[in-house]
């Protein structure tokens, strides 16, 4: 028999005979003869436990991973360190194998556990309200985008040049899928969004997206954006360790924020699952997508946690709701709320610090080096793009030999003419580190 | 109850130690302006280890999950999640790997991909696959966005504005539709619970794109006109969309290809057995027929020859709709468990699913109602209607809390009054299944001879997993209270 299944050839005996049945075959009688005759299996054998952890053991294997290489990437997803606490304490079953907390009642964990989420949240961004998780940082843009278009009733968007391209992407689905038409705003010399354009096209504009840091890592002017495009949304996509130092975009007067949550305690895990961070401003609170715990009161007075304003879910508004969102990225949050709650204040500035300073030191080290310049001479956070004579992919190549996953090849992504490299810092690379890695790059 | 992480600990506590800075410490206005620095901290909890491990393993004392007992929320799928997944998600070369590494660094994770999609193809019989759809819901979207490429492409999306979908789809159907600016029609059921073949052909004409089907549907009744439904959309020139929410009725045994659908979703949540995580992760990976296999996302991952590869060259492709490749971790957890399953494994799933839901349904039906008493697929429901003049199915289901199981799914679907839509699945032992159907039974008793006391359950907290009594959602919605 199967191991996760309990029934004994007994039990189906026993069950069969209360429903009044003699065969299980009988169960599907309803399905056409027609469909179950054309049925082919898979051709797969079943594997013993310990078989499957072979063959899956085999296959992890084939894969570089951070921890045997020491990695410089970045571009949305970082390799931050993961305290232990954090993958024992969502192991826990009560927190790993619940649902979508329906029945309030034996659901506090997870509902209390929202409720902190989304306090630290609006913290981090400096906004009056947050959601519990959308799915990543790319489709948290295109829901704020969504979003904008719903409360403004407008179709147009401006969108800097300078996001995350694997975000600018799914913001191109999703436009052409809603009908929504997106401008492109370039950037200037110094890597940050030319205001003059966005100046141009505020006329019937709907709202306009940027990302600070921005994809080349360079920190975005906010200041009188938002005035700049008046009733216009202002969107900004925001990477949350870095706003342990810097102003959140609340301050500059942002309508909805929005971020890639992976680099609070969650592992990069080839790309996914990640985790949407989004929020906004409470007089929006009825038109924003996904789920969110509010606190209340049970029959007794005692305070407990429920769903909230669930009147904008699917479930209750189908086709009127604010998002199709359900299933969300919840144990991803719950990874977040338990960082943020691990490293608290201090912890969080002294971090987004140390990345920020080490950063510096290898631009300040690769810089002069021949061959090499720094791309854009805007402020940056913890990554910056470095422009080189050689081809990126030699580079890399020569930087792999040695251990080091080196950086982005921005070539594919057509945004920047010429040979560029992205290089993320995080507070796992050691000045020994960071000192041979410049080596290796003097070498080619 | 109710205490956050921000109720406890005291100024200047940490859990976390950081690495020294091992670099000469530069002033910060140097490095950023300071019109960009932050000038307040954030407000964040400012505790110790222990204490963090403390506050969240109390938190999770006060939930119940799957590992605590019969989960039954029908078309959710709550089965066993078996921990050997767990662990090969967290490989190193799995957890540890970036997404942009390189093709040649990635081969493994290309390959389980790859063989993934194979696996999924072969057990919907269909053509092609995107793994990316982070959700369900997700899934749905791509598929609609699918639907609209087609359209585009064949030159009828002018005229072509509809969606129909049967009135006892899930909400996230309708939601999913509108995001395209389809306009949804709602086709009834009939009174045997199936779509209305009536008045689905009242509706089929040169304006629809297509359909959504859920199938079994969530009354828990395999679509037995299936073929005739995708023939007669066919004939309009439309497309069927197969949503595999409740795949694990048929799995092992039959198949949404051979039933002429031409895109389906799988849940790997659901069907392939990934934690529910409190609300997510999911995936939901997307299949097609092959004339719709150039609008799949991209990248696609291809293979040629022993090397894998991520293929962006598609013209036709609806683009991204994902940051990266998909929800990869949770893509790990269900390649292991099909693997282990194998085609006995699959096929075992499905049989014990349904045998479990009928054997519930049959002692159930003998005290509550219902509506379509047959045998049902993985889930059926039943209504409290007309078993009491004060008590609703909400009191039933708190009521249940106090006899230490999960209620069912409640109020959906929609087209049931006081409706409970309960989903066993195939990993519940026979004994839990009759202590879940005493509790029920029992409480039907109560309704007739002490209705209060079903109106203030649950009584029992707090206990394991319950901490609260029954909670004020109007005042929650009135007074919304949504951070500390």
């Amino acid at each position: 028999m199967f191991e996760f299944i309990p029934n004994t050839p007994e039990d189906q005996r026993k069950m069969l005979a209360e429903i009044g049945l003699k065969d299980v075959q009988e169960l599907f009688d309803d399905i056409p003869k027609e469909i179950l005759n054309k049925f082919k299996p898979t051709s797969l054998e079943p594997l013993s436990e310990f078989e499957a952890k072979q063959l899956l053991s085999t296959l992890a294997q084939d894969n570089a991973n951070t921890d045997d290489y020491v990695s410089f990437l970045g571009g949305g997803i970082y390799d931050h360190y993961v305290p232990s606490s954090i993958p024992h304490l969502i192991s826990r079953g009560e927190f790993l194998t619940c649902y979508t907390p329906y029945q309030a009642e034996l659901s506090q964990g997870t509902l209390t556990w929202m409720f902190e989420f989304q306090t630290m949240i609006c913290e981090l961004t400096g906004m009056e309200v947050a959601n519990s998780s959308m799915y990543d940082g790319g489709s948290a843009l295109a829901e704020a985008m969504l979003m904008a278009k719903n409360i403004t009733e407008r179709k147009k968007f401006l969108v800097a040049r300078s996001i995350n391209p694997h975000y600018w992407d799914c913001l191109k689905t999703y436009a052409w899928g809603a009908g929504l038409e997106l401008i492109d705003v370039p950037f200037t010399e110094d890597g940050r969004l030319d205001r003059a354009f966005v100046q141009k096209e505020v006329a019937s504009l709907a709202g306009l997206i940027v990302q600070s840091p921005n994809f080349f890592g360079v920190i975005e002017d906010l200041t009188g954006l938002k005035d700049a495009i008046k009733e216009a949304f202002l969107m900004v996509s925001a990477n949350p360790i870095s706003l342990g130092i810097l102003a959140p975009p609340g301050v500059f007067g942002a309508d909805i924020v929005v971020g890639e949550g992976q680099p609070l305690g969650n592992f990069q895990n080839f790309g996914g699952p990640l985790l949407g961070l989004f929020a906004t401003r409470m007089s929006y609170v009825r038109r924003m997508p996904g789920r969110m715990a509010g606190r209340t009161v049970d029959m007794d007075g005692k305070t407990g946690y429920v769903m909230a304003l669930q009147t904008r879910e699917q479930h209750i508004r189908r086709e009127k709701a604010t998002s199709n969102i359900c299933t969300n990225q919840a144990l991803m949050a719950l990874v977040a709320t338990i960082y943020l709650a691990m490293l608290g204040p201090h912890g969080l500035r002294r971090l987004a610090e140390i990345n920020l300073q080490k950063a510096h030191y290898l631009a300040e080290r690769i810089s002069p080096l021949p061959g090499f310049t720094l791309r854009f001479s805007g402020p940056f956070f913890n990554e910056f793009v470095v422009q080189s004579r050689k081809k990126p992919a030699r580079i890399l190549k020569a930087l792999r030999e040695d251990g080091f996953l080196g950086g982005i090849d921005l070539a594919p992504y057509g945004v920047l003419d010429g040979n560029n490299l992205l290089i993320a810092v995080t507070e796992k690379r050691t000045r020994d580190e960071m000192d041979r890695f410049v080596k290796v790059l003097k070498r080619t | 109850m109710g205490t956050t992480i921000f109720d406890i600990g005291e100024e200047g506590r940490s859990a976390l130690r950081l690495p020294a800075l091992d670099v000469p410490e530069k002033n910060l206005t140097e490095l950023i302006p300071a019109e960009f620095i932050r000038k307040e901290d954030a407000k964040l909890p400012q505790v110790s280890q222990i204490e963090v491990v403390r506050h969240y393993t109390k938190l999770s004392r006060m939930n119940y999950g799957v590992d605590n007992g019969i989960y039954p929320l029908g078309s959710c799928t709550m089965k066993y999640n078996p921990r050997i997944n767990e662990d090969t998600a967290r490989l190193p070369g799995f957890a540890s790997a970036h997404p942009l590494q390189g093709e040649e660094l990635s081969q493994g994770a290309l390959r389980l991909m790859y063989e993934l999609g194979e696996y999924l193809c072969a057990i919907g019989g269909m053509d092609a696959i995107t793994l990316q759809p982070a959700a369900g819901a997700h899934g749905e979207l791509t598929g609609m966005l699918l639907i609209k490429k087609h359209f585009e492409r064949t030159k009828g999306l002018h005229k072509r504005t509809k969606i129909l979908l049967p009135d006892s789809a899930h909400g996230t159907n309708p939601a999913s539709a509108a995001i395209c600016g389809f306009e949804v029609v709602h086709i009834p059921s009939d009174s045997r619970g199936l779509v209305d073949l009536e008045a689905l052909q009242a509706h089929l004409d040169d304006s629809v794109t297509g359909i959504m089907l859920t199938n079994p549907n969530t009354l828990g009744l395999f679509e037995t006109d299936i073929l005739e439904i995708t023939r007669l959309v066919h004939d309009v020139g439309g497309l069927v969309y197969y949503d595999g929410a409740n795949l694990n009725a048929i799995v092992g045994r039959a198949r949404p290809g051979d039933m002429g659908v031409d895109i389906v979703h799988y849940n790997l949540h659901k069907t392939f057995s990934t934690p529910h995580g409190g609300g997510g992760p999911g995936a939901g990976p997307v299949a097609v027929v092959k004339k719709l296999e150039p609008y799949l996302p991209v990248p696609r991952i291809v293979k040629d020859g022993k090397k894998y590869s991520f293929d962006y060259e598609r013209p036709h492709s609806i683009g991204k709709i994902h940051s990266f490749y998909g929800n990869f971790g949770v893509l790990v957890r269900a390649y292991t468990y099909i693997r282990m399953l194998g085609d006995a494994g699959l096929k075992a799933v499905s049989t014990n699913a349904v045998l479990n839901a009928n054997y519930l349904r049959a002692r159930l039906s003998k005290v509550y109602k219902a509506p379509y008493d047959r045998i049902c697929m993985h889930e059926f429901v039943l209504t409290t209607k007309g078993m009491s003049e004060e008590l609703r199915t909400l009191d039933v289901a708190k009521r249940l809390i106090d006899y230490g199981v999960h209620p069912s799914s409640i109020y959906f679907p929609l087209i049931v009054p006081e409706v409970m839509m309960i989903e066993p699945t195939e990993t519940v032992s026979k004994e839990e299944l009759d202590q879940f159907a005493d509790a029920l039974i029992k409480v039907a008793q109560e309704m007739k001879e002490n209705p209060q006391i079903l109106k203030e359950a649950p009584h029992v907290v707090p206990v394991y997993g319950a901490s609260v009594r029954r909670l004020d959602d109007v005042r929650a919605a009135k007074e919304p209270i949504l951070r500390g």
